[in-house]
């Protein structure tokens, strides 16, 4: 299935340097339009203004952590069903099973490589 | 036992005490009573001595606080250099239009591999964030033990209280990067996810 790449990408991570990485990834892959969160409320509040296809989040920040920024995302009528994967060090099997009973539609773990985030990326947006 | 009535501990209050309350003959018990607490106040002096003479205040004044700073250089001098070496490949890409073919293939493979290698400071960064929680939690114990023994140094940080479990499950689960042999690896997690379809 061909993906469309003028999605709406929205990256949320706290390291800065890690929002650059993926946004050039993304840019390889030919996304263009994509935005930046530090944390998960600053995401919230852009996702609730704008009209995001896709969501690319860490978990460990403050003073939102991915997950409560997922489960935010699940419970608004307007925005339940965007797709949201989660890229996270947190390698866990618990973490695993609370973002999947959470509704994360999928999951890497850093380090990642740019072959993985085209996979998973095209997963969730074939299925959107 | 030494004097010193001022500073002494509730330890050394309640020897005194029982030995104050002693007169007249004693009995055979009473005696061995009185020899177990001069010991233990003897011994209650020469913990304090030897935890002066460790001067444990060097721990929080000192040494943690600059094991902390340093790590934090570590951070931001390996993030600088990052973003440096982003800037360069930013630099190359700016230049595949002008390749064509294999030359503009391998360039654009060379650039993937140098991002996806610079997430390693995503990954040391996070770790050297627990190593500090660490340091930090030591400090507050260390202090909590002088504070104790009445041997702390008033200047040193107060120990941190216990904090009560307020935090959301994103919060509590949140323990950054695994140690190589405790990490799940990307097909363990996607046939966990597999599992649940």
């Amino acid at each position: 299935m061909a993906l469309d790449k003028s999605t709406s990408v929205l990256i949320v991570d706290d390291y800065k340097t890690m929002l650059r990485i993926i946004r050039n990834l993304l840019k390889q892959l030919d996304f263009d339009n994509v935005e930046e969160a530090t944390d998960g409320q600053e995401a919230l509040a852009k996702l609730r203004a704008g009209n995001f296809g896709l969501v690319i989040s860490d978990w460990n920040m403050q003073p939102m952590t991915g997950l409560d920024l997922l489960k935010e995302v699940r419970a608004d009528a307007r925005l339940k069903d965007t797709p949201f994967i989660m890229v996270t060090a947190e390698s866990k099997t618990e973490n695993v099973i609370a973002a999947k009973q959470a509704g994360v539609s999928n999951y890497i773990v850093k380090p990642f490589n740019a072959e993985t985030l085209r996979e998973k990326i095209e997963k969730v947006l074939g299925h959107a | 036992m030494p004097d010193g009535h001022a500073s002494e501990d509730p330890i050394e209050r309640a020897v005194r005490a029982v030995l104050g309350s002693l007169s007249g003959d004693m009995t055979v018990t009473e005696a061995a009573l009185l020899a177990e607490l001069e010991a233990l106040g003897r011994e209650v002096a020469r913990a304090k001595t030897e935890i002066a003479a460790l001067r444990v205040d060097d721990i929080n004044v000192s040494h943690i606080p600059a094991a902390t700073d340093e790590l934090d250089a570590v951070v931001s001098h390996t993030a600088a250099a990052t973003n440096e070496i982003l800037d360069c490949c930013e630099t190359l890409e700016a230049l595949q239009p002008r390749l064509s073919g294999q030359d503009a293939e391998a360039l654009s493979g060379a650039v993937t591999r140098i991002y996806e290698a610079c997430s390693f400071q995503d990954i040391t960064g996070q770790r050297i964030s627990k190593v500090v929680a660490a340091l930090k939690a030591i400090e507050a114990r260390v202090a909590a033990a002088t504070a104790a023994f009445g041997c702390g140094n008033p200047a040193a940080p107060a120990p941190v209280a216990e904090e009560s479990d307020s935090r959301t499950e994103g919060e509590r689960l949140a323990n950054g990067p695994q140690l190589p042999a405790a990490a799940s690896s990307q097909e363990e997690i996607d046939r966990l996810l597999e599992s649940f379809d």
